[in-house]
């Protein structure tokens, strides 16, 4: 039985992968759960494993190609079967041709798979027909890769029930799972189609959505809007260009002024993710200079008492910020288009520069650690970060996210919200500066923070209050213990 | 509370309501002088005389269609049939007579009466005597259909089907008119279109109905040994079928087994996957099986008869399939 290899979904919001790197040559013997290649996600480089056994008899896409997610890039087979039509009808995203195998003759029934909506139909053909067990297998592969359609139909003797299997094993393709585990997944903010199925024929089902769940500490849903909208873009033709043509290059430059650089699957998405924002949703922002100079005397004696005690302003900060929000679960929410979801939980989104550009990792459960631990975690995700290893389930799940620029010396800027968050904290550099204080200038450390605030779900007056709290937990650190 | 068989508990239901209601009679092949083919209506000749306790002809169909014709004139009928597989000569007063009356007739003539014998195989009675009609008669609009599982259940659900103004369809068991219980010797009665949990659990709902309640109860117990906790819903009364009980206990399991002892095509069991999937679809963490009779008709020798049957190593093998255990 021939698996197809297919650019899988392999983040929540992927629509398209490159492949950067295979790494099994056409001939090599494949199990189950080798990684075939490298691909480039939106968000990271993430390995595509193999859903069957056999020899990788085809790969169909070089490396440094884009495939929108659900095109078959290779062919895992026995090494003398027909493969022909699993090739032929692969590649790009308009390849529609529909491939048929048949395990033996099909003196039964054939049902077309068009149109179907369903990612599975099983049929069984009438327990008259007295033979023995037939399969046809119909899988059709239109455009939209989504719409995968697959019609097994079983043509058995006195009792269907026996042959009456369901679509065999699944080559990468629709995810199977059960209505349950979809619906805990969707609840709890996880992409199942990231989630290994125990159940036949690799379905998903509710145990596996629990271990996943378990594993990852995901408890909220991010919902990215993406993930909705699954309309296959075209593949994007990476390469880089410098010669416009002359009818649209503008007159004022010509040629060697410039260099056009074709868009990463990165800057791709930080486009449009942050247009979605700045576009649609009514932000204000609320800046406060606070008073650091307890903070930076707390750091100090934190520095003094050892390096396992050492911790940065801005782990300070994300703690200060994680308390607050917990104690105003108005501003811990999610823009649900219908609804505003409110979190009890803190997961605090740390924006983070790579020079690819910027990624949000999240600290689950902010509320609830140590400064110890939000430092180490916020180290060890910056770093996975900036060396492209994070999974998914460490950048999804934010409630509320943190952005620092501090150490650029900037004053203080406003932040894009992360959509589909309600907020973001935009913070500044510290500066010692004069303040008048019982009479007299006293030198004191200062930052300005600045929270953006979606208007459809955080007023002003609860904005203000929030950072009252932010506030008040810097100027006096102690109330942190509280 | 006294313990007696689930015969005594149909006996005593009888008895009750022909006291309490002088228009009930019971009229069937063998019911009075013979005291019954299996004994329920014994002693009644002797209590309540031959204008109330007739034995008839061998002919369904006209003593069917007496007893209808009796319901018009204001009595409430109970036929007696040996089986139901006699019964089949009798259907069309079943179907065409009993079941429409009321609609054809303009609300002009109620069909309070009731149908009643033994349902489903037995032992070795061959493929024209061990046939599980429920689904048949579940078709068809104007008729009601109870299947007891319990004495219990036997005698509280045979008054409310006596005492009912439409054509109730009463489906006994051989098998189980030996099984005992404990029953009140008080007048009870249990409202037709109401399931019973019969046993509480929370990873699989069982759903059932007359003598297959007993096999789902012994499979609950059987996994109950391997940690899996089993809801068992008796039926009870299979048209109108309660979905709400139904739909409530795979809300909470997320799994469903479906045990009857008739065929698979058209099944009783057909309509309950059929609500499960319209009303638990987000629930369910599997398809939802059904364990049945198998699909021809009944074999006589002994070994072919059970491997036909519905029965406990099936149950269980389905069970542990939609937990995707072993």
């Amino acid at each position: 039985m021939a698996t197809k290899v297919m650019m899988e979904a392999l983040s929540p919001t992927m629509e398209e992968g490159r492949l950067v790197k295979w790494l099994k040559n056409v001939g090599d013997v494949i199990k189950t759960g080798d990684t075939l290649a490298e691909v480039e996600t939106d968000k990271a480089i993430m390995e595509l494993v193999a859903r069957g056994d056999g020899v990788l008899r085809a790969r169909l896409v070089e490396e440094d190609t884009v495939s929108p997610v659900g095109v078959t890039i290779g062919v895992i087979a026995g090494p003398d079967e027909d493969i022909s039509a699993l090739v032929s009808g692969a590649g790009g995203a308009g390849g529609a041709a529909a491939t048929a195998t048949a395990t033996a003759d099909s003196r039964g029934v054939a049902e077309r798979a068009e149109n179907s909506k369903e990612k599975e139909v099983v049929v069984s053909a009438s327990p008259a027909a007295p033979r023995e067990n037939n399969e046809v297998v119909v899988s059709a592969s239109p455009a939209a890769p989504r719409e995968n359609s697959e019609v097994v139909v079983s043509a058995s003797s006195a009792a269907p029930r026996e042959h009456v299997v369901e679509a065999p094993a699944a080559a990468a393709g629709p995810v199977r799972s059960s209505p349950l585990a979809r619906r805990i997944a969707s609840e709890r903010g996880i992409a199942i189609d990231q989630v290994a199925g125990s159940g036949p024929n690799g379905r998903v089902i509710r145990r596996d959505i629990e271990a996943a769940a378990t594993a990852a500490h995901v408890s909220v849903s991010v919902a990215a809007p993406a993930a909705a909208t699954t309309a296959a873009p075209a593949p994007a033709a990476p390469s880089v260009a410098t010669k416009p043509t002359a009818a649209s290059a503008p007159s004022m430059v010509i040629d060697g002024d410039f260099k056009d650089v074709a868009l990463t699957q990165i800057r791709k998405t930080i486009a449009r993710r942050l247009s979605e924002s700045i576009g649609p949703v009514p932000t204000f922002y609320l800046t406060s200079e606070i008073d650091m100079t307890k903070v930076t005397e707390l750091r100090e004696q934190m520095v003094a008492a050892g390096d396992q005690f050492k911790v940065s302003v801005n782990d300070i900060v994300m703690k200060a910020v994680a308390i607050a929000l917990s104690r105003h679960p108005e501003c811990n929410a999610h823009w649900m288009t219908d609804h505003i979801r409110y979190f009890s939980r803190v997961h605090l989104g740390m924006a983070v520069a790579t020079d690819d550009g910027l990624i949000v990792p999240v600290i689950t459960d902010a509320h609830t650690k140590g400064l110890g631990q939000i430092g180490r975690e916020a180290r060890e995700l910056a770093k996975r970060a900036r060396e492209r290893k994070l999974t998914p389930a460490e950048y999804t799940g934010s409630t509320f996210s943190v952005s620092n620029l501090g150490m650029f010396g900037i004053d203080q800027f406003t932040a894009i919200i992360n959509p589909p968050e309600a907020g973001i904290m935009a913070i500044g550099s510290m500066e010692t500066k004069p303040i008048w204080m019982n009479g007299a200038f006293v030198p004191r450390q200062r930052m300005r923070i600045t929270m953006s605030c979606d208007h459809r779900v955080i007023d002003g007056a609860v904005g203000a209050k929030f950072l009252q709290t932010v506030r008040q937990l810097l100027e006096s650190p102690m109330m942190m213990l509280f | 509370m006294a313990v007696i068989t689930y015969r005594d508990a149909l006996n005593m239901a009888l008895r009750e309501e022909m006291h309490r209601d002088d228009r009930v009679f019971l009229m069937g092949e063998e019911v009075a002088v013979y005291q019954g083919a299996y004994k329920v209506s014994k002693g009644l000749l002797q209590e309540f005389g031959e204008m109330r306790v007739v034995d008839t002809p061998i002919t369904e169909l006209g003593f069917a269609g007496v007893g209808v014709g009796a319901a018009m004139a204001g009595l409430r009928p109970i036929i007696e049939f040996m089986t139901w597989n006699f019964a089949l000569l009798a259907i069309d007063q079943v179907v065409n007579a009993a079941a429409k009356m009321l609609y054809m007739s303009g609300g002009q003539f109620p069909m309070p009466m009731v149908f009643r014998g033994p349902n489903g195989a037995a032992l070795q009675l061959g493929a024209q005597h061990s046939q599980a009609w429920e689904s048949w008669l579940a078709h068809i609009p104007g008729l009601k259909v109870v299947a007891p599982a319990t004495p219990y259940d036997a005698k509280g659900l045979l008054k409310a089907a006596i005492r009912d103004d439409n054509p109730v369809c009463f489906l006994e068991g051989e098998m189980l008119y030996n099984t005992k219980g404990e029953v009140p010797t008080t007048d009870y009665i249990i409202p037709l279109g109401k399931a019973e949990v019969k046993r509480a659990g929370d990873q699989v709902t069982l759903v059932s109905h007359g003598k297959m309640v007993l096999v789902a109860l012994q499979a609950a117990d059987a996994m109950a040994k391997e940690g899996i906790s089993c809801e068992v819903v008796d039926l009870r009364t299979i048209r109108p079928m309660d979905v709400e009980t139904i739909t409530a206990s795979v809300r909470k399991t997320n799994r469903c087994v479906v045990v009857e002892e008739g065929w698979e095509m058209c099944g009783v069991g057909a309509q309950v996957v059929d609500y499960v999937q319209r009303y638990c679809f987000d629930s369910l963490d599997a398809p939802v099986l059904r364990v049945h009779q198998a699909d021809a008709p009944m074999p006589y020798t002994k070994s072919l008869e059970k491997a036909a049957k519905p029965d406990l190593p099936k149950t269980i093998a389905a069970i542990k399939q939609v937990l995707y255990l072993d």
